[in-house]
């Protein structure tokens, strides 16, 4: 990596979601200010910029990584990933984010697309989890509203469709009398 | 009136609000975009309890670049006016310190600048001479006489002392079989929502409107307050929220002070100002709900029936007794016998002020606090009287023929089966297979508990519950105050399309879905067609005092009342309807989208048809209908009266249930308490959503089994705030969160629209002393203080065992008290020179500028007192500081003590070492050391745990320095040589 100026700004390019993106960034601009202030993608949140909420993970070729304790010009030349790129299309969701709705598994949403970010990896290497794996996962994470009970469910339901399984009807009220 | 028929009403619909929260499309606050030009605040903090501001220099951080302005608390004096609070008493509740600072976290400055970079660069360069000052963080320490005082206008710390009686406590404690008390003290905590506070504030000079954006939650009794500060009339500060909010759990009503800030640095700096909290803001300063220190006592027969009780309750309300505070003591003054038929009631209720943050609204509100006593002394009364807790708890219960049940202290419970709730959470072998569980664990020689907790859950607030802590003569004089408005307003459009809106701002509940079925009931529309919107502007919408979302009022009272404004947009659509299709309006109904009369099938209208009439043909309005455009309801429930001139307040509207039992296995050695099963048996009234219920059950479990086992604000005796990250505040996460088993039943509340009550902050009262009686079975003890660390846990278990052998050492005293943080240590080093050449090398300015770690420079004030600039990093802090260091008591050239502090922006720190030196063999001088330290601030909060660690490195890279600089030929040798134990 290059030697940067404190005070200078560096022009940093990277993927974001597929599409190709840049933006000028003195060192020490966090990439969680980057990707919201500067790109617009908003949908990453920060809770606590320590590291410890999980809000802001973004997928850095492919891995998981906290965007508050990352800087933009780190991104350099990287493939990122944010809750913006999870949905098939504009109007669809993932499996994952479905099964989210279904179950009930966000309540203020406001940590959500970290953990949607963390078990969008997870199941790409691991599909067939059992749910202690799937709490171990989800425990990087903060939420206060949940409880976590039907995030966990709605991962273990997310797994099983991937693969291809019918979906769980857990939780699955009738809808209409 | 009900809906003719529930269609959508109690199904478990899939929200309208997730996709967009699951796409990354939500739209929080610091999500939105701004004006153009808009320039963003930081916050400069006190890193002392309590210390006069003596000078503030801020020439320097003004002259940055970006900064536009800074803003001091005497600023804030010139343009604003303190804060009114719920208590008539002298102390100036200003959001910013003026002149004094009164606890660590205390808004000081405010920077406003181009950036929030350049606005945190700027922080630094502000110079603050404090005095400091005798701080006091106990609350009964605090209302001793010699406490040193907080607030130098009020006669002393102890700002309320209310005594109150009803029925005749005295006989029935007299004539009691048994007395039984326990005495607790609760620990602070918080709601902690993962968004934090955030404000975009602008001042219109010419008309004096101050237009705020801000993720405030309510209440917006508040807003008269904002207003006063501020100096303006109600209809000069717009206040408006945005449409998402992160989540709040009451914390979210904290945001006003802030409100007040960021309108004066808008004023000021001339441009809209934009300010996030952090989450170390947030953990230390935000809201935190009260610690308070209670004894309850009960008169008891021998067959454990509760004849009286006698509450002595002492809140800690912080160093401002903010409004609505002291809201959390005053919130359950109607249910403070619980579940419980006790008629006699005696309670002293007294408010304290400490060097701590201000307190506010927690999920819970009081709850916690009133049945962590109240169900912990039920446990004790089923031990002392050698009887089963569980039928002590049933022995006292409110018959199921009782409601509406008036209580001893005026609360008129609405309705419920406390007995049938219990039964049935008992039943289906539940309770067989806890004890069976407990036998076969005890069997085995495990520490093994059954805890048990009842309580009555409170929702929709009276709005004059708070005046009970004023006397009635100081209540007749102010007015009475009452009631719970409700607002909804519910919309036609001129395709016929119904919008929906009402004064009650979610922070993730699920509002809008929930609004879109109730209304769609009314119109027999699919609730996919009706929009809502649950933001609110003060400047444009319906609302009212208790407009705003707290006290678990949406279920009850808001979704109650867009039924009402829906039901009354109907009818006069049904009259519409008459006229058109030539039938009487009775005989109008409304399904699948249309509106026909009942029995004739060919007389049929579209919805939208008769929706829109008054839009395009107000003169077919039938004689008597104004129009069928838009209706705002405005609903108060009559039974929320003022406190009466006795002080019985029915302080809630509704009143749920909660029983829960648990099932606990206490692991000795770690102190680490398992939950092996855990029953929560709800009556919430008419469920309306029962996924969105079962949401808040389990996230208020949660929360709740944060407070019980991780959870605690922890403050230092020198009031030092110690745990201002989420490494040391502690949040549950999935691997800690066990599942637990969800019952109902239903007891529709007859006072509210819905039959519905709130639900969500019930196991925030139940679980932490449904945990803490399953922990004191276990253990077989009886005081049990919160949070239960795995320390605490252990120190319990180690006091009920037998002293250790003397061969085997003790089990490390987890530290149980959060105050003591004293570093201690003690070292030596080896160094090649001889004693006088290290006594020379300790005193000279130029030596130990190169030998202190990150040392920029010494300057020699005398012979023993010297003072540096250094740069210190622990943990994540990084930062210079100030230093000062005395020698004395000098032994030359054998020891010295010293005595030093530093103080920076990140914080202060203090401590004092002695130094020998003894000379060796071969030339080579022993340096022992010892110290004692402490420091206070941002360090402090934030790192904490590393601090220990921290002081060890930068001594012993301290002596590694003096070691290569005495004897710089031999590096090597010497640094094989050099050795420490601490």
């Amino acid at each position: 990596m290059p030697r940067l100026t404190a005070g200078a700004r560096h022009r940093v390019a990277f993927t974001l979601n597929g599409k190709p993106v840049s933006l000028d960034a003195e060192p020490r601009l966090l990439a969680t200010d980057a990707l919201r202030q500067q790109l617009g993608a908003t949908g990453t949140h920060v809770g606590c910029e320590h590291g410890a909420c999980g809000a802001c993970t973004i997928q850095i070729d492919g891995e998981p990584a906290r965007a508050c304790l990352t800087l933009a010009v780190q991104l350099e030349g990287r493939d990122v990933r944010t809750v913006e790129g999870l949905a098939p299309a504009a109007d669809r969701l993932s499996v994952l984010q479905a099964t989210f709705r279904r179950h009930h598994a966000l309540q203020c949403g406001f940590c959500t697309a970290g953990i949607l970010i963390s078990l969008d990896a997870f199941l790409r290497t691991s599909p067939n989890p059992d749910e202690q794996e799937l709490r171990e996962v989800v425990g990087g994470h903060l939420c206060r509203c949940t409880g976590y009970t039907a995030i966990v469910a709605a991962a273990l339901d997310a797994a099983a469709t991937l693969r291809g399984e019918p979906a769980s009807s857990v939780n699955r009220d009738p809808v209409h009398v | 009136m009900r809906p003719e028929a529930i269609t959508w009403t109690g199904q478990s619909v899939e929200r309208v609000e997730d996709a967009a929260l699951l796409s990354g499309r939500g739209r929080f606050i610091d999500d939105l975009g701004v004006k153009p030009g808009t320039l963003h605040a930081a916050i400069l903090r006190s890193p002392h309890a309590h210390a006069d501001i003596l000078s503030i220099d801020i020439a320097a951080a003004a002259a940055m670049p970006g900064v536009a302005a800074v803003v001091v608390g005497a600023d804030l004096a010139k343009l604003t006016t303190p804060m009114l609070a719920g208590l008539k008493i002298a102390a100036e509740n200003w959001p910013m310190a003026v002149e004094r600072v009164r606890y660590v976290g205390e808004p000081v400055a405010i920077v406003v600048a181009m950036d929030r970079y350049l606005a945190e660069d700027a922080l630094d360069a502000i110079e603050i001479s404090y005095r400091t000052l005798p701080c006091v963080v106990e609350p009964l320490v605090s209302i001793a006489p010699d406490a040193p005082l907080l607030h130098e206008k009020t006669s002393g710390n102890l700002v309320s002392d209310r005594r109150f009686r009803y029925g005749d406590p005295e006989s029935a404690f007299a004539e009691a079989a048994h007395q039984i008390s326990v005495s607790i003290a609760y620990p602070r905590n918080t709601g902690s929502p993962m968004e934090t506070f955030g404000v975009v504030a602008e001042y219109d000079p010419h008309e004096g409107v101050y237009d705020v954006l801000a993720n405030f939650q309510g209440p917006f009794s508040i807003h008269a307050v904002l207003s006063r500060a501020l100096k303006v009339p109600g209809n000069r500060l717009r206040l408006r929220m945005p449409p998402d909010s992160g989540g709040s759990f009451g914390v979210k009503q904290g945001v006003a002070p802030y409100i007040i800030l960021m309108a004066v640095a808008a004023r000021i700096a001339g441009r809209p100002v934009k300010w996030i909290e952090d989450r170390l803001e947030h953990l230390g300063a935000a809201v935190a709900a009260t610690n308070r220190v209670t004894t309850l006592k009960a008169a008891v027969t021998s067959e454990g029936r509760i004849t009286a009780l006698d509450w002595d309750q002492v809140e800690d309300c912080g160093a401002y007794p903010r409004a609505p505070e002291p809201a959390t003591l005053y919130r359950m003054h109607g249910n403070m016998t619980g579940a419980y038929d006790v008629r006699h009631v005696a309670i002293r209720n007294r408010v304290a002020l400490t060097n701590k943050a201000p307190t506010g609204l927690v999920r819970g509100f009081g709850g916690p606090q009133v049945y962590y006593a109240l169900e912990r002394l039920m446990q004790r009364i089923a031990v002392e009287l050698k009887l089963d807790p569980l039928a002590v708890i049933r022995a006292n219960l409110i018959p199921g023929d009782a409601f509406p049940y008036r209580t001893a202290s005026g609360a008129l419970y609405d309705s419920g089966d406390y007995v049938r709730a219990i039964d049935l959470a008992a039943a289906d072998g539940r309770l067989a297979a806890l004890k069976r569980r407990r036998d076969e664990a005890r069997a085995e020689g495990h520490l093994y508990g059954i805890g048990f907790a009842a309580a009555v859950e409170p929702s929709v607030s009276n709005m004059g519950y708070i005046t009970t802590v004023l006397t009635a003569a100081e209540r007749a004089k102010a007015g009475p105050k009452n009631g719970a408005q409700a607002t909804a307003t519910v919309a036609i459009d001129p395709v016929g399309s119904v919008s929906v809106h009402v004064a009650s701002v979610p922070q993730g509940q699920g509002h809008r879905t929930v609004l879109a079925q109730v209304v769609a009931d009314a119109f027999g529309l699919p609730w996919q067609d009706i929009r809502i919107v649950t933001e609110l502007d003060t400047g444009r919408d319906a609302w009212s005092i208790a407009s705003g979302n707290y006290s678990s009022r949406f279920a009850a009272a808001v979704a109650g009342t867009a039924h009402l404004a829906a039901t009354r947009l109907r009818d006069k659509l049904a009259r519409i309807a008459a006229g058109q299709l030539d039938v009487p309006a009775e005989q109008i109904s409304f399904a699948g989208g249309a509106v026909f009369a009942k029995g004739v099938p060919e007389k049929t209208l579209p919805f939208g048809r008769v929706a829109a009439l008054s839009h395009w043909s107000p003169a077919l309005l039938p004689e008597g209908v104004d129009q069928a455009i838009r209706e705002t309801a405005f609903w108060t429930p009559p039974e929320l009266t003022a406190p009466t001139e006795f002080d019985e307040v029915n302080s809630s509207l509704c009143h749920g249930f909660i029983f829960d039992m648990a099932g606990v296995e206490v692991d000795p050695k770690s102190g680490k308490v398992r939950i092996d099963r855990y029953v929560t048996m709800h009556d919430c009234g008419t469920v309306l959503h029962p996924g969105m219920v079962h949401g808040q059950i389990r996230g208020g479990f949660a929360q709740a089994l944060g407070a019980t086992f991780y959870e605690e604000l922890a403050y230092a005796d020198d009031g030092a705030f110690l745990t201002g990250t989420f490494a040391d505040y502690l949040l549950p996460t999935a691997t800690e969160t066990p599942d637990i088993e969800i019952l109902h039943i239903e007891t529709p509340s007859p006072f509210t629209p819905l039959g519905a009550k709130g639900v969500g902050e019930g196991n925030c009262m139940s679980t932490p002393v449904c945990l803490a009686n399953a922990v004191a079975d276990a253990l077989g003890v009886s005081d049990i203080t919160l949070p239960m660390t795995p320390g605490r846990v252990a120190a319990l278990v180690a006091a009920e065992e037998p002293a250790p052998p003397a061969n085997r050492s003790n089990r490390p005293a987890a530290s149980t008290k959060a105050g003591d943080r004293t570093l201690r240590g003690e070292g030596q080093a080896k160094v090649a020179a001889p004693p006088e050449a290290i006594w020379t090398m300790l005193l000279d300015a130029d030596q130990l500028a190169a030998i202190i770690p990150g040392c920029h420079g010494v300057k020699k004030l005398s012979d023993t007192h010297f003072t540096a600039e250094v740069t210190l990093g622990i943990g994540p802090v990084k930062g210079r500081y100030k230093a000062e260091i005395k020698l004395s008591d000098l032994d030359q050239p054998k020891a010295a003590t010293l005595t030093g502090s530093v103080s920076g922006a990140l914080g202060t720190g203090g401590g004092a070492g002695r130094i020998t030196l003894t000379p060796g063999a071969d030339g080579i001088t022993t340096i022992a050391y010892t110290y004692e330290a402490a420091v206070g601030g941002k360090v402090a909060a934030i790192g904490g745990r590393l601090l220990d660690g921290a002081a060890k490195a930068i001594i012993g890279q301290f002596f590694a320095a003096l070691a290569r600089r005495a004897a710089p030929s031999r590096p090597g040798f010497f640094a094989r040589l050099f050795g420490r134990r601490a």
